[in-house]
């Protein structure tokens, strides 16, 4: 964890693709992804189910051979060498791969003993994660006893007691309660502060919000890249002569309707009980309200930023339509 | 082998955790063999008759009793109407019915042939095969008797012994080898041991390994650096040595609770034995790659078990089988074993005498292990 231990520097990238691929017979899961990402980063990973989020995952684990370009975790290469990266790296996936039968001590021991720590720094390193993620008090208590979040704690403190640089985390958060999700989420940042890189893929745009950088796969592409910050201000998004707001009223859905029908609104979106709209510059909140909604008391526009939910729809939008072009011409 | 001791340490957690285990691989094999022990009991005896005695007097009430004397019947009514006769049979509650006519003891007074009707429930074969064969014994042990009065009286004889009494013409003197006293746990208990190891660790070995699979910490495995091999080692190993001591365990309650010695040398069965835990652990692997959950892996484990029983000759003689069946049984290892144990136990066999069967176990084993090597390292790319 600590930034001279491999001799790099702390801006080096940890990890980096270039054209990574994928295929499984004709499906194409990854296809030509190329990115970097630097020491201490969160990366989070984000795209709809069987986008290929996990299967980049794998790759970058040493647990699946790309079938086109290349990948180097720490500097090794992940089809030359998968066996050397697993020794540095921690996995935690979606689903709590614990010993529901053995005790919280036993499970953290196992994973001590296969990652061949000798005995007195097994001992060593199982204090400092229990300690870490406070589930000290549960040593003696079988896994499958703990709840959700405990869970969730142990299986982190499994997966980092060999002191890995690199920590993959494949929807760590999935089907937990909001609380946990939070000291989940603590407990990462705390992490990435001690210098430890780390992937993490997941649904939650609150959590996408919280990452350092983000990747967004689509139809097995990466169609975005880079910090929260940059992608919403990427002109593709918010066009040179637009503004996007919100619109809150009591009916949105036949808000949205008419929105859809109106030329001067760009776009339109349902985002829970309100609408984002991207309208033209010239357009004023009052001519919203008359337009949208104008019986209705409380109805109210908002100029607002664009959210990164904005951001992958859009992206998703355009990638689709790309697609469908690219199809006809074909 | 990286990884081996850390895979070996958690297995043992387990087992040690799981109660069921344990009582799977210890208990069940032995309430298992004390049942089959004992069930296995097809000496028949006891089949029910009834008797219709038109007849009544000494000669037909002689008959009657030496009937039931042979032990293999047991009279359980007697009538004297036709109708009632015939639904003792009908009914079931008499599986033999023996008619007497009025006329038997004047006939056989008279020096005339005598007939009686014996009527036998066909539906169980084997029982109704002991009943003509006990009838057609008795009533030609009568005959003979009989024949040799009559020829004392005509001062002629087939046959004389040394001592110069009447004899018959042939006789035959059998021994029994192995098995002097005819008991069936002889026959039934040293095969069971081969199908109980098979049960217990087929299932055992293939539960633990799908397990892993079905909650995922398989996958979680595999991003650590434990080795394929160390992996398989660890997971195996405990269970070799549950299967020994089972081994010693189901040896020791055939000697001791069912009295069958084992007359041959305990330094060829070890080895022997060793072999088929290895062949067996390899199917248990065998199905782990084959079951996506620990239902199918039982499912499996099940179908294996079955021709494992019937075809192997733990029951029936293979000798008998018509051939595609017989060709079923050559690739179970269990049918091999088997023989080896029987071999070993009953026998005093030596390896040469079992060589075909040794031959023909090392090939199921290297056969089985290297399919279910091969496929379980290819679910793991």
């Amino acid at each position: 964890m600590k930034q001279n231990k491999t001799g790099q520097p702390m801006d080096e990238a940890v990890i980096q693709t270039d054209h990574l691929a994928r295929r499984f017979g004709h499906f194409i899961a990854v296809r030509d992804v190329t990115m970097s990402i630097p020491r201490g980063a969160i990366f989070g990973l984000l795209g709809p189910n069987g986008s290929g989020k996990s299967t980049l995952i794998r790759m970058l684990c040493g647990v699946l051979r790309p079938s086109g370009g290349s990948g180097r975790v720490l500097g090794v290469d992940v089809s030359a060498d998968p066996e050397a990266i697993k020794r540095r790296i921690g996995y935690m996936s979606q689903k709590f791969s614990l010993y529901s039968d053995l005790t919280v001590r036993e499970n953290l021991e196992f994973y001590a003993r296969i990652y061949g720590l000798d005995r007195q720094r097994r001992a060593q390193r199982q204090e400092a994660v229990a300690t870490w993620t406070g589930i000290s008090q549960y040593m003696d208590r079988p896994a499958a006893q703990l709840s959700g979040g405990w869970k969730q704690r142990l299986a982190l403190a499994c997966s980092l007691v060999h002191e890995p640089e690199v920590l993959f985390l494949d929807e760590p958060t999935a089907g937990i309660d909001p609380v946990a999700r939070r000291d989940l989420w603590d407990l990462l940042f705390d992490l990435s502060h001690r210098g430890v890189t780390m992937m993490v893929s997941t649904h939650y745009m609150d959590e996408a919000e919280r990452c350092t950088h983000i990747g967004y796969i689509y139809m097995s592409r990466m169609i975005a890249l880079g910090r929260p910050d940059q992608l919403k201000a990427d002109p593709a998004i918010t066009p040179e002569g637009t503004r996007r707001w919100e619109f809150v009223c009591t009916q949105p859905a036949a808000a949205l309707a008419r929105a859809r029908a109106l030329p001067v609104i760009r776009d339109a979106t349902m985002f829970g009980d309100r609408l984002h709209l991207l309208a033209d510059k010239a357009v004023s909140p009052e001519e919203l309200v008359a337009q949208l909604a104008a019986t209705d008391p409380a109805a109210a526009a908002r100029q607002i930023p664009p959210t990164l939910e904005d951001v992958f729809v859009l992206l998703s939008r355009k990638q689709s339509s790309n697609l469908q072009e690219t199809e006809k011409a074909a | 082998m990286k990884g081996f001791w850390a895979i070996l340490i958690k297995e043992f957690a387990h087992i040690r955790r799981d109660r069921t285990t344990i009582i799977f691989a210890i208990l069940v094999p032995a309430v298992q063999l004390t049942i089959f022990g004992y069930a296995a009991n097809v000496t028949i005896e006891n089949i029910p008759m009834v008797v219709m005695d038109l007849d009544g007097r000494q000669q037909s009430r002689e008959l009657i009793q030496s009937m039931g004397n042979t032990r293999t019947f047991r009279i359980v009514d007697r009538v004297v109407s036709a109708e009632a006769f015939r639904r003792a049979l009908t009914s079931g509650r008499a599986k033999v019915g023996l008619l007497i006519p009025p006329n038997y003891s004047e006939r056989l007074l008279r020096r005339e042939q005598a007939r009686i009707q014996v009527l036998v429930d066909g539906s169980d074969s084997q029982v109704a095969q002991t009943a003509v064969n006990t009838v057609g014994l008795l009533t030609a042990t009568m005959s003979i008797g009989k024949a040799q009065v009559a020829a004392e009286l005509a001062q002629f004889a087939a046959a004389r012994d040394e001592h110069g009494a009447q004899a018959m013409a042939v006789e035959s003197r059998t021994r029994l080898l192995y098995n002097p006293n005819l008991l069936d746990a002889y026959f039934f208990v040293p095969g069971l041991i081969a199908i109980v190891l098979q049960v217990v660790l087929a299932f055992l070995t293939s539960f633990s390994i799908v397990k892993e699979r079905e909650t995922g910490t398989l996958e979680q495995l595999f991003v650590t650096p434990v080795s394929p091999r160390g992996l398989l080692l660890g997971k195996l190993t405990p269970y070799v040595l549950l299967a020994t001591i089972e081994m010693v365990i189901i040896l020791a309650l055939m000697v001791g609770l069912f009295g069958v010695p084992i007359q041959g040398s305990l330094m060829l069965l070890f080895p022997l034995g060793g072999l088929f835990i290895f062949t067996v652990l390899g199917l248990g692997l065998l199905i782990s790659t084959l079951a996506r959950t620990q239902l199918q892996a039982m499912q499996i484990s099940l179908l294996f078990m079955l021709p494992s029983v019937l075809l192997s000759g733990f029951v029936f003689p293979r000798s008998e089988m018509p051939w595609p069946l017989y060709a079923v049984g050559g690739i179970l290892p269990v049918t091999y074993f088997l023989q080896i144990l029987r071999g070993i136990v009953l026998r005093s066999a030596d390896a040469m005498d079992l060589l075909p069967n040794i031959i023909g176990l090392a090939i199921c084993c290297v056969a089985i292990l290297t399919l279910s090597l091969s496929r379980f390292r290819k679910q793991l790319d």
